[in-house]
């Protein structure tokens, strides 16, 4: 028997030079037969490049940023609810992911709406933080480079004695730059406050190849798929512009054991950098898919597929096989678009793109 | 680091490397992947040669000895030219660091 079509929203359509992951999820969703009804995009910026994919999103709204607050993404999801009635959403953006948590709660919004997700829960998101990187590395018996939290700048004058130079100095949501002494130091520790706050993170430099995971985690212990991937073209912001799919037995039982210690419920990329003695160290795991998740896809494990599923109640048996060296090369492309395009948009916090073959009386 | 420790990571790294070349992918065109790393490479039929001999479990003197079999070469020029390959497949970890060559 077929499965019903499911009405999913996806965020994060701001595919930059520095891509969020929604374009990448609408895709890979797209691609799985039969899963889709409607595809619904949220964005948080008119010019956001994935308000403007035809073939990818029939409903475009627009939703308030996360600085707005829990009320204003709630009243916006009511509206959206009533106009389109969604069956999923798949949240993809860090700073997001705490108000879907909450509204996702047993007796939140989404509950009562009835709209299903898969996500981790708010004490995972804390888990795997960059502050707590060492800890989570011990639980599950993961490598990390020494890192350590600094609270004051003082810290930083002798903070070589236990992380020696060069290390990285990270913000403590986003941000890394490089401190070869303690003048570097100083000034990359005043960037990461002035951006992101307290505290700032001081992680060894440690050199190698970086490999990243994308993975999923059903929230029992077990995992549903994961890709591993090298890494192939970086951008000047070190994020992967192409990448092959890559076979090592060793990465994937990296995987599970942060699954098997955490019970990590949802999606999640897990960065790892293996150094020159071939050890894995665990860079960070970011909560979400990350920009080229496509490629599990490619490969044979639709990862974002399988989180629709599992969001909307269904069985997903885990996945093991994908093809290794399945590449990915990311490409800029100009869409073309309409002045009443950006009206709607702008004026209504609303588009659609009507389907070619679709029954109009559907097509709003 | 003790030389148990020593030796159990060389023969790790042993282990690692034998298992890593019997799993490249090497196209007839010379086109070479490595599945653990994700790297590519390009080898012409020299190359190609030794490396299907290694695959097949020969130590240098054989690999040295497919080439002359296949190819016009003799000397010193052969023993430097196999080194200097080895030298490399070391540096991609395809041939372990204590392998005896």
């Amino acid at each position: 028997m077929s499965e019903r079509p499911l009405t999913i929203a996806v965020t994060a359509l701001n595919a930059t030079d520095n891509p969020g992951p929604g374009v990448a999820v609408a895709r890979a969703l797209r691609a799985e037969p039969g899963l889709c009804g409607r595809l619904v995009g949220l964005a948080y910026d008119c010019l956001d490049p994935g308000v403007y994919t035809r073939d990818l999103c029939d409903d475009v709204y627009v939703i308030p940023y996360p600085s707005q607050g829990l009320v204003a993404l709630e009243a916006r999801l009511r509206e959206i609810h009533a106009a389109t009635p969604l069956d999923v959403i798949i949240p993809n953006v860090d700073a997001e992911l705490p108000s879907f948590i909450r509204l996702a709660e047993p007796g939140g919004l989404l509950e009562r709406l009835g709209i299903g997700t898969f996500l981790p829960t708010a004490a995972l998101l804390e888990l795997r933080s960059k502050a707590k990187l060492e800890a989570l590395g011990e639980a599950a018996a993961i490598a990390t480079p020494r890192t350590r939290v600094i609270g004051a700048v003082e810290d930083l004058y002798t903070i070589d004695r236990e992380v020696p130079y060069p290390f990285w100095v990270k913000g403590v949501y986003y941000g890394a730059k490089r401190a070869r002494g303690v003048d570097e130091a100083v000034a990359a520790f005043h960037a990461m406050v002035a951006q992101w706050g307290l505290p700032v993170i001081v992680q060894a430099g440690v050199v190698g190849e970086e490999i990243d995971i994308v993975a999923v985690g059903d929230g029992a212990g077990g995992m549903i798929g994961a890709v591993p991937m090298k890494k192939t073209v970086l951008t000047d912001k070190g994020k992967a512009w192409a990448g092959i799919t890559i076979r090592d037995p060793e990465l994937l039982e990296i995987a599970a054991r942060f699954f098997a210690a955490t019970r990590w419920r949802g999606p999640c990329e897990i960065e790892l950098l293996r150094d020159q003695d071939g050890v894995h160290q665990l860079l960070e795991v970011n909560p979400r898919f990350p920009a080229w998740c496509y490629l599990s896809a490619g490969a044979g494990q639709n990862l974002p597929a399988a989180v629709a599923r599992l969001a909307a109640g269904r069985a997903v048996a885990p996945m093991r096989e994908f093809t290794v060296g399945t590449m990915f090369v990311r490409i800029a492309l100009d869409q073309i678009s309409t002045l009443e395009e950006l009206q709607a948009i702008t004026t209504s916090g609303e588009l659609h793109h009507p389907r070619e073959g679709a029954d109009p009386k559907e097509a709003r | 680091m003790s030389s148990t420790e020593k030796s159990e990571k060389s023969e790790k790294s042993e282990k690692r490397a034998t298992q890593k070349l019997r799993e490249l992918a090497i196209s007839e065109t010379g086109f070479v992947f490595d599945p653990y790393t994700g790297a590519t490479f390009t080898v012409n039929a020299a190359g190609k040669v030794i490396l299907e001999a290694l695959r097949a479990g020969a130590g240098r003197e054989a690999v040295a000895e497919a080439l002359r079999g296949r190819f016009d070469v003799h000397g010193e020029d052969l023993e430097r030219d196999v080194d200097e390959f080895f030298h490399l497949l070391r540096q991609h970890g395809l041939v372990g660091e204590e392998t005896a060559l």
